[in-house]
């Protein structure tokens, strides 16, 4: 790809709106995945006594918390797979065939 | 190629059959009351004619670099997420966590989680530009807007280092578990684990080392479901009366049900989460493996699958380790005199397997373990043996013009002398503790590639310079910090007063090399890195839409 496609892919619409989407989600379910981590780090650290308390029977707070972690992990990849392979997928076919449509060489090529 | 593989497969049945007839009165203590276990051999056999046989038909396959490399290009998303987990799932983890839950309750959880959270932020930040961005190795990424030779020589370095003691920490795992359970001695068992990978990655490649890994992944879920099953089973499906009795036998008692011990050092804990966490977004062998599908779609889901599969494998584990503490931890057949266990803390989740399935499930659990090694191993082989031959042979020495047959010629002699040089290490660091070796490997990965990695894909201001000095003071403060900590200054140096009191580095490696990247790219004001800038453009937009990527499945 040269610069001048890129420049010109870059200041099509479509492009700018997907990438804005894309970033703001990819980055906010980063940060609510780093929260979770750290926030379970830091009850290991800081809460022990609490983590170890009962919760059903046996079963101390700790482990539907841990186990918790591990779904919420799950989960979240799942959420930005139905969207990226949904959503973003089509905004972005539209966005190459756009390029492909206006800018296909023509004889001698478009430069 | 095919007599040639049959021979040795006849060898390898020869020296297994030998050595297990003769040498098993040879191992000392209490390794010797194991009797030689033929379930496990004979279920191992056949893994190892199954998995010939696949290498022989990928061998055929694979004609192009793009075959040996990546496969192609043509593993789909789910296939490519069983590898994934495969990949993942090491006996360093299956045996390890199991273990740690053994040993210590709840502290194993910890460590799982921390394996398992590293996903989400691959597939966030990393699959899709991976993907669109590269061909064979993670440094095609790194190098892609930026001068080829010093980032590639700094991407392979990283490549290398954690792969030698990933590799180490696996030949390790294998000599003592084979010695174990098949009665071999543990030279014999590291030297069969050695040739063996080596013949899937020289003739299979990436489609081979795929294959395998499948296989393995799908039988080790099963081993592990079988077991679990059979534990729950025994307490009426009821997880508070397993937890109970586990509670009751412990010498630990409740201690087992609440974060303890291991990490109660707050910066320890957010530092060896931090290692965890980060570590796999920067494992050469898991980012290869972006390379092996058609394109970002597919990269993605098979982000998804790995993820499930691994947190699904990891809950297992953690039964199996409390199911360890019921049935095995109070049964003398398992336990000897002074309350260690036969074999070694890692057995934990052998031993359960024959006290809730017999010598049969015994026998498989013994064969998956061992499958498990050989299909790590051999991926780890191909990652580092890529690196020689795509990123230093082929890009830095030969400067990109080398004949396709060439280059994947030299991968294969590098396969050959990695694995004899794994043979070698595994030998000399017998007695080392593998859990460590792997902790610094993610050590290592998270300090120096994911950083120049991640910045190389996002920040249009990281230049040549900055990445190389950012990585390289990853890779060695990383390394530092390893040596001076408390594992290695006191325990295996016998030094008093560590100058570096954490149990790992990576809290304070991984930001400084973020620093170092930010502030020598700021700072680096020469005409290549104003180029490396406009250059940027270009390749986040293809990064984004994958504009440009070559046609995958090609043939």
């Amino acid at each position: 790809m040269d610069d001048q496609m890129a420049a010109r892919i870059r200041a099509n619409p479509r492009f700018i709106e997907l990438e804005r989407k894309r970033k703001r989600f990819a980055w906010t379910l980063t940060i609510i995945m780093l929260v979770i981590y750290y926030g379970f780090l830091a009850l290991v650290a800081f809460a022990p006594n609490w983590m170890g308390a009962s919760f059903i029977g046996s079963v101390t707070i700790g482990f539907p918390v841990g186990i918790a972690v591990i779904l919420s992990a799950i989960i979240l990849t799942g959420i930005y797979v139905v969207r990226a392979n949904g959503e973003f997928d089509r905004m972005s076919h539209q966005i190459v065939e756009y390029q492909n449509m206006e800018f296909r060489p023509k004889r001698g090529g478009y430069r | 190629m095919s007599r040639f593989t049959l021979g040795l497969i006849a060898g390898l049945c020869l020296v297994l059959v030998a050595s297990a007839s003769y040498g098993a009165g040879a191992v000392e203590g209490a390794v010797s009351k194991q009797a030689t276990n033929w379930t496990a051999i004979w279920m191992f056999l056949a893994f190892v004619c199954v998995t010939m046989g696949i290498t022989y038909w990928a061998a055929k396959r694979t004609t192009s670099t793009k075959d040996y490399y990546a496969a192609g290009g043509g593993i789909s998303g789910f296939q490519n997420g069983v590898a994934i987990a495969g990949d993942y799932m090491s006996a360093a983890s299956f045996l390890g966590i199991s273990a740690l839950c053994y040993g210590s309750g709840f502290d194993g959880l910890i460590y799982s989680i921390g394996f398992l959270v590293g996903w989400p932020i691959i597939m966030f930040l990393m699959a899709e530009p991976l993907r669109n961005l590269g061909r064979f190795t993670f440094a095609d990424v790194v190098s892609y807007r930026m001068q080829p030779l010093p980032m590639r020589a700094m991407a392979a370095t990283g490549t290398l280092v954690v792969v030698a003691f990933y590799l180490i920490a696996q030949m390790v795992g294998a000599g003592q578990l084979i010695q174990l359970l098949f009665g071999l001695d543990y030279w014999i068992a590291v030297v069969i684990v050695g040739i063996l990978m080596i013949i899937y990655v020289t003739f299979g490649g990436m489609l081979a080392t795929t294959w395998v890994q499948i296989i393995k992944a799908v039988l080790l879920l099963c081993g592990a479901t079988v077991i679990a099953v059979l534990v729950l089973n025994q307490f009426n499906w009821n997880i508070s009366t397993l937890l109970a009795r586990a509670v009751q036998v412990h010498p630990k008692h409740d201690a087992i049900l609440r974060p303890d011990g291991q990490v109660s050092n707050v910066i320890s804990a957010f530092s060896l989460g931090t290692a965890l966490m980060f570590g796999t977004a920067g494992l050469p062998h898991i980012l290869m493996r972006f390379f092996t599908v058609a394109d970002a779609k597919e990269a993605r889901k098979s982000v998804f699958w790995a993820t499930t599969f691994i947190g699904y494998f990891y809950i297992l584990t953690f039964v199996i380790g409390f199911g360890a503490i019921t049935l095995v931890l109070t049964n003398p057949q398992y336990v000897d005199p002074s309350g260690a266990l036969i074999g070694g803390s890692n057995m934990a989740a052998v031993h359960l397997a024959h006290a809730v399935g017999g010598n049969i499930l015994l026998g498989f659990i013994s064969a998956v373990a061992f499958a498990t090694i050989l299909a790590v191993v051999s991926g780890l082989t191909l990652s580092g043996a890529s690196a020689v031959s795509h990123d230093l042979y082929a890009s830095v020495f030969r400067h990109g013009r080398v004949a396709e047959g060439m280059e994947v010629r030299v991968s294969k002699i590098t396969t050959l002398v990695l694995g004899v040089v794994a043979i070698i290490l595994g030998i000399v660091f017998e007695k080392i503790n593998v859990a460590f070796m792997v902790g610094l490997a993610f050590a290592i990965a998270c300090s120096a590639n994911f950083p120049v990695l991640l910045l190389s894909m996002y920040w249009k201001g990281l230049t040549t310079w900055g990445a190389f000095v950012g990585g390289f003071v990853g890779l060695i403060s990383a390394v530092a910090g390893t040596v001076f900590s408390p594992s290695i200054w006191t325990a295996l140096l016998g030094l008093p007063n560590p100058p570096f009191p954490y149990v790992s580095p990576a809290l304070f490696s991984m930001p400084l090399s973020f620093l170092v990247c930010f502030v020598v790219s700021l700072l680096d004001r020469s005409r290549t890195a104003r180029l490396e800038a406009q250059a940027f453009e270009a390749q986040y937009v293809r990064s984004q839409t994958g504009i440009g990527i070559e046609e995958a499945a090609t043939h």
